[in-house]
């Protein structure tokens, strides 16, 4: 079965559509509604969203590829993203880095077997004053121990 | 630092972020004035005469950059709020976002008022989520106060306010890239001219302003340009803020009079260098200014001016401090892998050379150096500074130029002995 909204996403993306002077400039706010929906963006999202916003999926593919916050591939469900630009660095965040790894068994790119975890590295968060930092998620962890992360991983289901 | 604060002023006050709050504090009189009194002309000679400088990094007078939209135009104009903070090192934004909101929406509506939009955006990176959730319910809560919207204070004035979440991409806070992204597209940056002021948002007037710089017209409004632009030096007007991070006792958000002597601002302000270490590098203003070796700060000041008089630029005060344990080769590896990862790919010194520099950098971290190595990535970021059609080469190509014309003994050492010859870690 080819995918598509459901009835509630459908009604949040006419009122996505209505916020903006242009349908085009909705774009990413879609690609979001489409990757919760859909869980990543892979070719069938990418074509299903070319034709709701009336675009080639080459263009689509396109914004899709640019950012890093849409995922192309299945990811885990507790997206784990370390900082690693240089106030991070110099704040020890390869350690933190180095910790999860060796607690989940995976490089920065792998998803755990069970689906649970997926390890990035990424740049600068904005959170430099609270280095090191992580993003699960939608969330911010500051200020990291060791400590502190083996407890935050232990709590996530 | 017993100077009157006027962008933290409500930073730590509970519950600051509330509207009832922010009103109960003089919140929204100045919108109310601009609305009611002001003209958009006279509102854009007051800010220029307050000297008020974008503060996103470019440093470019703000009123100047309003006077530029034409007012005859028959397309709409937007106001755009640039709130997209990815600069490694700079984290005022975001303080600003979670904690006083309705100062960057009242700011907001007085910059689109200088410019007759009736429509502005508030661009913000993707990654705060909890910020952008801040900024809608901020927006709701003016609309419900009517302070947006339809008829604003009984006036013929309309204006609407659309908060829009990036998705990933630090290249969306020069400002071109940023309108593409608006549009819908790669966040790809554009031949300029023609500027913003005139082809901007799907090619209509627009103006792209930092938060912090939004901010800060509340006060302006409030107090009269003369009562900002009597703080600060002759061309670095009234305050900004800055975020100091690395290897510092006390880091976090700083807001300073303009002028304010780097030095004692590291060491008095934020307690200098933690553990009895020496200083060994500063850099005054986001990863993409160069660096400053100990000896290059004695004499600067936080300005537009001082800083680039000494070799560097003030940015977007983004403040990191590096202490002798730092390997200034893996500090230079880092902020080039992170240019590398961040280049739009358009144009090809930048696309080519970020990468080529970062691939170089980190064979000299690995002890994989070879001679000619320095020359080479001086030669790389030469080919980029000034080949590219926005800033983001330059930015890429002056801090790796720095690091090495600074600590060029330390980059030999590697490359000769194959090894970090400075890390503890």
């Amino acid at each position: 079965m080819a995918l598509e909204f459901s009835p509630e996403t459908l009604k949040q993306f006419e009122a996505t559509l209505a916020r903006y002077p242009r349908k085009e400039a909705a774009m990413l706010p879609v690609l979001y509604l489409a990757q919760r929906e859909f869980g990543h963006l892979g070719a069938e999202a990418i074509e299903y969203v070319a034709r709701l916003m009336e675009q080639s999926p080459a263009r689509v593919h396109g914004v899709v590829s640019f950012y890093t916050m849409y995922n192309m591939k299945p990811i885990g469900r507790h997206h784990i993203q370390v900082c690693r630009t240089l106030s991070c660095a110099l704040g020890g965040a390869e350690r933190i880095t180095g910790l999860i790894k060796k607690k989940l068994g995976i490089e920065p790119g792998q998803t755990t077997a069970d689906g649970r975890f997926t390890l990035s590295e990424v740049e600068c968060l904005a959170s430099c004053g609270t280095a090191p930092m992580m993003q699960i998620n939608d969330g911010y962890y500051e200020n990291l121990t060791e400590e502190k992360v083996t407890a935050i991983l232990d709590s996530l289901k | 630092m017993t100077m009157e604060k006027l962008l933290l002023r409500n930073i730590g006050v509970t519950d600051s972020h509330t509207l009832a709050v922010y009103q109960s504090r003089g919140g929204y009189h100045s919108w109310e004035k601009v609305v009611r009194n002001m003209k958009p002309a006279e509102l854009i000679e007051e800010v220029k005469a307050s000297g008020l400088r974008g503060r996103g990094g470019a440093g470019f007078p703000t009123g100047m950059k309003w006077s530029f939209v034409p007012k005859d135009s028959p397309k709409p104009k937007y106001l755009v709020c640039n709130a997209d903070e990815s600069e490694p090192g700079t984290f005022k934004d975001r303080l600003l976002i979670e904690q006083d909101p309705h100062a960057i929406i009242e700011g907001t509506l007085i910059a689109a008022y200088a410019i007759q939009s009736h429509t502005a955006f508030i661009y913000i990176r993707g990654e705060l989520v909890a910020g952008a959730k801040i900024l809608e319910r901020t927006v709701e809560e003016a609309c419900q106060a009517r302070f947006i919207g339809k008829n604003i204070f009984g006036s013929s004035y309309n204006l609407d306010v659309i908060v829009h979440r990036g998705a990933g991409a630090y290249i969306c806070g020069e400002e071109t890239a940023l309108l593409s992204s608006l549009e819908g597209g790669r966040g790809w940056p554009k031949v300029k001219p023609p500027f913003p002021a005139t082809h901007g948002l799907f090619g209509c007037p627009t103006v792209v302003n930092n938060v912090e710089t939004l901010a800060a017209l509340p006060w302006i409004i409030e107090r009269g340009a003369a009562a900002y632009a009597a703080m600060g030096t002759e061309k670095s007007k009234g305050t900004k803020l800055f975020s100091v991070s690395g290897h510092i006792s006390r880091p976090g958000v700083y807001e300073l009079e303009m002028g304010y002597p780097l030095k004692k601002f590291l060491e008095k302000d934020c307690g200098g260098v933690p553990n009895g270490r020496k200083l060994k590098g500063v850099i005054p203003g986001g990863g993409s200014m160069p660096v400053l070796r100990p000896e290059e700060i004695e004499k600067v000041n936080l300005d537009y001016e001082s800083v680039q008089a000494a070799g560097s630029m003030l940015g977007s005060g983004g403040v990191i401090v590096m202490d002798e344990t730092t390997c200034m080769v893996r500090a230079a590896s880092n902020l080039a892998r992170f240019y590398a990862h961040e280049s739009c790919g358009q144009c090809s010194p930048c696309r080519e050379g970020c990468h080529w520099m970062e691939k170089i950098f980190h064979r000299i971290e690995l002890g994989e150096g070879q001679t000619g190595d320095l020359d080479l990535i001086l030669n790389i970021s030469g080919n980029i500074m000034g080949n590219t059609i926005c800033p983001f080469g330059d930015a890429a190509a002056m801090p790796a130029a720095a690091f090495i014309k600074k600590f060029r003994d330390e980059f030999e050492a590697h490359i000769a002995e194959k090894r970090c010859t400075v890390s503890t870690q």
